[in-house]
């Protein structure tokens, strides 16, 4: 009470509002960070969960010829989506069995319907697999939400990383010794050893958060800030300049209304292949496909090079003459090109993508424990630990249900993918729904039960679903560990291993959630206070 | 221990400059008002003053001598870091008006910047 009337020195001053700001950027928005967190993670295999979502599509031995594919596909949007002014596909790579291919469903200027479909390479014709977003739920949900429409999603997410900036940078501020602070940890020492273990993960991965929320940012800054932009361009013509500095994106001209076939697009694709190599050609985009003023886009693949910056090269698709190569931007894009490669990680090996994908969940953790702190840091100054007030009480149950609730809605999803009959309507919609009631259930058990039960149980059957999940893979489709570890198909493999081992992670979670007695261990044992005290004024989070 | 009670250290710091000695008779609203005021005006200086502050410099950014879009998106790469920095001072300034005043004083030459290309 005394130190109150006291005029503090400067620097403590500082310290204790960015200790202040951390702890409420860090927390208000906390839940929406650790959901955005731990599905970006999961979002870094969206290929090779796409894959096991879809197990109807055979392992892909071989990745086929691209310059064949394209052909292929090409023929078969000729049909399925004749008199689109403008096709896209993204080619089959050593993570991809399938082909992306969308368009456009409509030629008036200013409507946007696109149509799309999974294709496969080796027939062209739509896969026939299960009805499925595959690992693109998670990777949608990372950035846009659902529910709700894409651009209010996207904004709530800017709004979230936003937060999260400012929680990373007044969290360093907050840190006078934040390299002493990484070699310190005190296990079991309640409060201690979470604050311990907060500032190891931050420490840990500090550049790598910056980097992902800084970049994260910059994926969508034309929505976020587009204030530039409108000062800068009056015209539609001029905003063109704009985009081509962004994407691969030729705009359409005019159609002349002359028929003409589209020449070799298996040709087009191959001199990109001479020029970048056979596997690293990425997206080939056709505009008004069978008319003369056809133009057909061949893209670099986004191995071998870290940036989203458009290099492509641009074909008369009437004729298959090559118009011009565009292997380079300016500064101010190529940067934004860095950044935004960066944040994706599309250009990792499968090391590197190992890494992101450990140090992104070190970040997920980071948010996971810092959540968890708000709470620990504040039971033991409760007047009566077995009455807490209502914002602690909201605070320790939305933590129960948005970590290890998630945890369990997230599994639901794949369990969903499993076992929902193949015949049922708005299947896809369906595995999606299944995630919401699931983790809308959880939330619902965190009310109800007492928190430190609520944890348990949540944790347990999380570790119970992961733990079940390679069975009922096992039961429900030809591919089973033993199938897969014959077949030499790592990504079945990596799955059925990832899950026992994100199981474990689980089960040790709750058993040591079940032995900890937290109100206990404070009211007991008085003597201990002021020592913490003094540790809490050194590292305040 | 402020931490428990966030923003009191700063909010009480924010009416004046000076802290509030506790004996002063003053009706409960009043009190209120000016233990939560400079910290609501924090608030929104932060999140509203922030993102135009933000928005200012990746219009100023304009201004550089570089190609139009090139100039845009630096404007658009740059305005997050502003932003934040902006939120950062927003909350270390010693009180709630010198926060605003520290927002001006940067606002003035961006304006003036934006000004010439607007």
């Amino acid at each position: 009470m005394k130190t109150k009337q006291e005029p503090r020195p400067a620097g403590r001053g500082i310290r204790q509002s960015m200790s202040d700001l951390h702890t409420w950027t860090g927390l208000l928005l906390g839940w929406i960070l650790y959901a955005m967190f731990l599905t970006g993670t999961v979002a870094y295999f969206k290929d090779e969960l796409s894959q096991w979502m879809r197990p109807e599509l055979p392992h892909q031995v071989q990745v086929p010829d691209r310059a064949v594919v394209a052909q292929r596909i090409a023929d078969e949007l000729g049909t399925l989506a004749s008199g689109s002014p403008q096709w896209g596909m993204r080619l089959p790579d050593a993570r991809n069995n399938s082909v992306q291919a969308f368009w456009r469903t409509s030629s008036t200027p200013g409507q946007r319907g696109f149509g799309e479909a999974n294709l496969d390479p080796s027939t062209g014709r739509k896969v026939t697999s299960r009805d499925t977003l595959g690992g693109d739920f998670f990777y949608r949900f990372h950035f846009q939400f659902h529910y709700m429409p894409a651009v209010w999603g996207r904004w709530i997410a800017g709004v979230a990383a936003m937060f999260m900036l400012v929680a990373i940078v007044s969290g360093v501020i907050t840190h006078k010794k934040i390299f002493a602070d990484f070699f310190t940890f005190r296990w079991g020492k309640g409060q201690r050893s979470w604050l311990d273990a907060h500032n190891a993960l931050s420490v840990f991965g500090l550049p790598f958060h910056a980097m992902i929320t800084y970049t994260g940012l910059v994926t969508l800054m034309a929505l976020y800030m587009p204030w530039g932009e409108q000062a800068a361009f009056k015209t539609q013509a001029e905003r063109q300049q704009l985009t081509a500095e962004l994407s691969a994106f030729i705009q359409p001209g005019r159609a002349t209304g002359e028929k003409v076939p589209l020449a070799s697009v298996e040709d087009m694709v191959w001199q990109a292949q001479e020029r970048w190599g056979r596997d690293n050609v990425g997206r080939v985009t056709i505009t008004h496909p069978g008319d003369a003023a056809a133009r057909v886009a061949v893209a670099r693949g986004e191995a071998g090079r870290v940036s989203m910056s458009p290099q492509y090269m641009e074909f008369e698709g009437a004729t298959g003459r090559l118009l011009g190569i565009r292997e380079g931007v300016g500064p101010a894009a190529e940067t934004r090109g860095v950044l935004y490669a960066l944040h994706l990680g599309r250009f990792s090996d499968t090391v590197t993508r190992w890494l992101y994908v450990l140090v992104s969940l070190s970040g997920t953790a980071m948010v996971g424990t810092g959540l968890v702190m708000w709470t620990v840091k504040r039971r033991q100054k409760l007047p009566d630990p077995d009455r807490p007030y209502v914002g602690f009480r909201v605070v320790e149950r939305l933590n129960v249900a948005s970590i290890a609730g998630l945890s369990v809605a997230m599994t639901a999803f794949l369990w969903a993918n499993r076992l929902l009959p193949q015949t049922l309507a708005e299947r896809a919609s369906w595995e999606v729904h299944m995630f919401f009631i699931v983790w809308a259930l959880a939330l619902v058990h965190a009310v109800l039960r007492p928190p430190r039960k609520a944890w348990v149980e949540q944790l347990w059957t999380a570790t119970a679903l992961l733990t079940l999940l390679p069975v009922l893979n096992a039961v429900t489709t030809q591919r089973s560990l033993w199938h897969s570890l014959a077949e030499g198909d790592w990504v079945f493999v990596g799955m059925d291993l990832m899950c026992w081992a994100l199981a474990v992670l689980h089960a040790v979670l709750a058993m040591r959630t079940a032995r900890h007695r937290p109100e206990l261990q404070s009211v007991r044992r008085p003597d201990r206070q002021p020592a913490s005290g003094v540790a809490l004024r050194e590292g305040e989070a | 221990m402020d931490s428990d009670m966030p923003w009191k250290g700063s909010g009480a710091r924010g009416a004046g400059g000076t802290l509030q000695p506790p004996l002063q008779p003053m009706s409960a609203a009043a009190k209120r008002l000016r233990k939560v005021g400079p910290l609501v005006s924090r608030i929104v200086a932060a999140l509203f003053g922030g993102y135009a502050l933000a928005a200012l410099g990746s219009v100023a950014a304009l201004a550089l001598p570089m190609s139009k879009p090139q100039a845009v998106l630096t404007g658009m790469l740059a305005s997050f870091a502003i932003y934040a920095g902006a939120v950062i001072w927003v909350f270390a300034a010693r009180s709630a008006l010198r926060a605003w005043a520290g927002l001006l004083a940067v606002a003035a030459p961006l304006l003036l910047a934006a000004w010439s290309v607007w």
